[in-house]
């Protein structure tokens, strides 16, 4: 390893907060990250990654989901070393045992694109216009491997444009980003990723951009460029359905911490965290024939300046209880097929049910935040005073109600049709 | 200029009943071509057919899915309905009046019965107005309500798409997403309109926040009998709101029926790459599946293909077919056809294959 040498000589010791499927997974462990911390802006900012930890074995793919604001895009960004200057990290990421947090750009970027490689969402902006994609992919391949000759790095581009599903590589690899589709740009991108026979990949919303056929087959181009590399794969994403059919282990993120970490079947089957458990019911069903009400999760993620206390999800939580203001929870082993943690005082009390099952615990309201916390509350009366206790803490405190929230066919329709009675309502087949 | 597309064949109606009740929209044979012209001579030099003849029934209390990919012409089908994009042919009847060729002061009174809600919270609500005077807007414009009035109306319409009345005085940027769509819905519903085009409502909207949102459009819809036309790429929001869905490729409809018919028995071909491309949030299920995936880009909608304009890409044509069967997709356009499907499907060999 030629960055060896660039290591800090005194590693960090490792503790394992999440050393999920340590047990379970077979080959060697990769990436370790370890009580990982970002704060944005000095020491009064935003603490945006608050203790992540998590390992990648080779040929594993690990999912990190979570909302927008969850943390998981900075946190795969700290791992690379990307963050601007003024993000302060603690913590530890090592690769393959050494560590990486706290190296000079210089050793970095020999670990960068060689050991590590990332893929990022918009296929517009991490390609270079001004430059044919062979150029490219090229340039990757002799930064980091200086007795490459050009024919044969060039040989090497059409190879591997191949791999990702380009057709006509051969004429391609002269083409202009430009001259590419979306699709086909994210897996330039992808064929850029692998170059080097990188150890881990990391994905950050690879599809996000992309339409859902175009997905598939760059979903397929980010396996195939897995396979040939035998790389771990950490893919980072808002879709839970692109999750359950690419990753062995999810994380689930929220306010910039790891709230439930598992086997993909037991955090998608058996959730234990209540956050999980509501955003995997907030989905519409494919796959049952009646359609049932969606049980959103009220309110709005917390700001990271201001956290409420104890639970960052206690606002939203429909299982809320006073305890859960106390402290913030522990990440705490569940039941499951494999390592499975979450970070809930009353996980124990989801053992046994489903995710639907658990899922009941949420309501399906089409109200807003405010209104739907007098509704979880009970108090429905027409006049309702004091702020609702189910607030995020960033929102001032919602004034009272004045009226049944909508949709509930509750009487008064304040806003009445142009004809009640108009035909074919719900007549249809 | 040409009259672009006098020779197409008119596609046969899509309906989704045969009694006699009128729709609250028929479109018949929409057409809308962008032009693109030359700086120097002004001359036309080719059209951009974003939408090529598209034609299907909306009635009352009814919700129509608009799906398919980015370019297939969904948005612009929403804008050309609404008059905002005038058509370049082809009909739109509203509630019996016609709507194609309506000047902005014609379509100015009708603009209250047909209202747009916007993809992105963001960019549709002007950031420098109170939310009180954005919902109000609309009510002042057409001369609706003033004074006390009005701010009971809003209060009113705050309350109906779920927000809380008292945080009427707030700008757009202090609340979130979600809840910025719901200004936008309470707007667009301030005039009572009989019919909502919804342009990727819940896109921009997160996971968690979406579900709320999609509860409150299937709630004022039953509540106050109106029409959706919805848009929308997925196909998972789009089966749980629809009644009826049409999938789109290239400026065409190329499939529609009753949403649990086309989920469960799709035949055009594209249907069925696109719904089993969904990524099903159940990994015992992903991990048997079968994909349908498809070959190459989009084609371009300023030379589309002859005959059918999914043949580049299609499946069946690349695999399944011989010469003679595929120089009928070559040659002649597959018409939105029954087929013995049971639901219009535009493609010569099109057969059910279940695929979710």
């Amino acid at each position: 390893m030629t960055h060896a040498g660039q290591l800090p000589a005194e590693p960090v010791s490792v503790e394992f907060v999440s050393s999920a499927a340590r047990e379970g997974a077979a080959g060697e462990v990769l990436l370790t990250v370890d009580d990982l911390n970002v704060w944005f802006g000095g020491r009064n900012g935003v603490h945006a990654v608050r203790g992540v930890s998590y390992e990648v074995r080779r040929g594993e793919t690990l999912g990190i989901v979570g909302e927008s604001g969850s943390g998981k895009s900075v946190t795969s960004m700290a791992v690379m070393g990307l963050l601007d200057k003024t993000a302060r990290v603690t913590g530890s990421v090592q690769f393959k045992g050494s560590e990486l947090l706290g190296l000079k750009d210089r050793g970095m970027s020999a670990v960068r694109g060689k050991k590590i490689a990332m893929i990022f969402q918009d296929p517009m902006t991490s390609l270079d216009p001004v430059y044919k994609i062979g150029q490219q992919i090229v340039e990757t391949l002799r930064v980091h491997d200086k007795d490459i000759s050009r024919k044969a790095a060039r040989e090497r581009a059409i190879d591997l444009l191949k791999i990702v599903g380009i057709p006509n590589p051969a004429d391609r690899v002269d083409n202009y980003p430009h001259e590419f589709s979306g699709g086909m740009r994210q897996r330039v991108v992808i064929a850029i990723a692998m170059a080097n026979n990188p150890d881990v990949i990391i994905a950050d919303e690879p599809t996000t951009a992309l339409d859902v056929t175009v997905q598939a087959t760059v979903l397929e181009a980010i396996k195939a460029a897995q396979q040939e590399t035998g790389a771990a794969l950490v893919l980072i994403t808002h879709d839970l359905g692109v999750i359950a059919g690419m990753a062995e282990r999810v994380m689930v993120m929220y306010a910039g911490r790891a709230v439930e970490f598992g086997g993909v079947d037991d955090v998608f089957y058996r959730p234990r965290m209540p956050y999980t458990v509501g955003l995997l019911n907030s989905l519409p069903r494919l796959d049952v024939a009646e359609k049932e009400r969606l049980t959103p999760i009220l309110g709005t993620p917390p700001s990271l300046q201001n956290l409420p206390p104890g639970c960052p999800f206690g606002p939203r939580c429909p299982m809320h209880v006073a305890e859960c203001n106390a402290a913030e929870p522990e990440l705490r082993t569940v039941d499951g097929t494999m390592p499975h943690v979450a970070a809930c005082i009353r996980a124990e009390e989801l053992i046994g049910q489903d995710r639907y099952e658990a899922g009941q615990v949420f309501e399906a309201t089409s109200a807003d935040a405010g209104l739907a916390g007098e509704l979880a509350a009970g108090a429905l009366a027409a006049d309702v005073s004091g702020a609702s206790p189910d607030e995020p803490a960033d929102e001032p405190p919602e004034p009272p109600v004045l009226g049944p929230p909508s949709g509930l066919g509750s009487p008064p329709v304040p806003h009445p049709p142009t004809d009640p009675t108009a035909p074919g309502h719900g007549a249809h087949e | 200029m040409t009259t672009p597309g006098t020779n197409a064949v008119a596609a046969p109606r899509v309906t989704g009943r045969s009694d006699d009740t009128l729709p609250v929209l028929r479109v018949t044979d929409l057409k809308k071509y962008f032009p693109i012209r030359s700086t120097i001579l002004k001359r036309t030099l080719a059209q951009v057919q974003a939408v090529d003849g598209v034609s299907f029934d909306v009635y009352a209390g009814e919700t129509l899915g608009l799906v398919g990919e980015s370019g297939c012409g969904k948005s612009t089908t929403g804008r050309a309905v609404l008059n905002l994009q005038p058509a370049t042919s082809g009909s739109v009847v509203f509630e019996g009046r016609e709507l194609v060729g309506l000047s902005r002061r014609q379509m100015r009174p009708l603009r209250r019965h047909i209202q747009l809600v916007f993809q992105d919270p963001y960019a549709s609500l002007d950031p420098r107005m109170q939310v009180s005077r954005i919902i109000a807007e609309p009510l002042v414009i057409h001369k609706l309500a003033s004074g006390t009035e009005l701010r009971r109306r809003v209060a009113e319409l705050m309350k109906l798409v779920g927000l809380n009345p008292e945080h009427q005085m707030r700008y757009p940027h202090e609340f979130s997403g979600g809840q910025r769509q719901r200004i936008g819905i309470a707007r667009a519903l301030a005039l009572e309109p009989r019919l909502l085009v919804l342009d990727e409502p819940v896109s921009a909207l997160d996971v968690s926040i979406q579900a709320g949102v999609i509860n409150l459009l299937d709630d004022l819809r039953h509540r106050l009998g109106l029409s959706y036309v919805f848009i929308a790429h997925d196909l998972s929001v789009v089966r749980h709101i629809s009644d009826r869905v049409a999938v789109m490729y290239l400026g065409k409809i190329v499939e529609t029926a009753p949403t649990d018919e086309l989920f469960k028995r799709p035949a055009h071909p594209y249907t069925q790459a696109l719904l089993s491309a969904i990524p099903l949030p159940d990994p015992a299920r992903e991990r048997t599946r079968q994909r349908v995936l498809l070959e190459g880009d989009l084609p371009s909608p300023v030379n589309p293909p002859s005959g059918c304009r999914f043949r580049t890409r299609c499946f069946k044509f690349s695999g399944q077919l011989n010469d003679e069967q595929r120089q009928k997709c070559i040659n002649e356009e597959p018409l939105a056809d029954n087929r013995d499907i049971g639901h219009p499907t535009a493609c010569h060999y099109a057969a059910v294959q279940t695929v979710l």
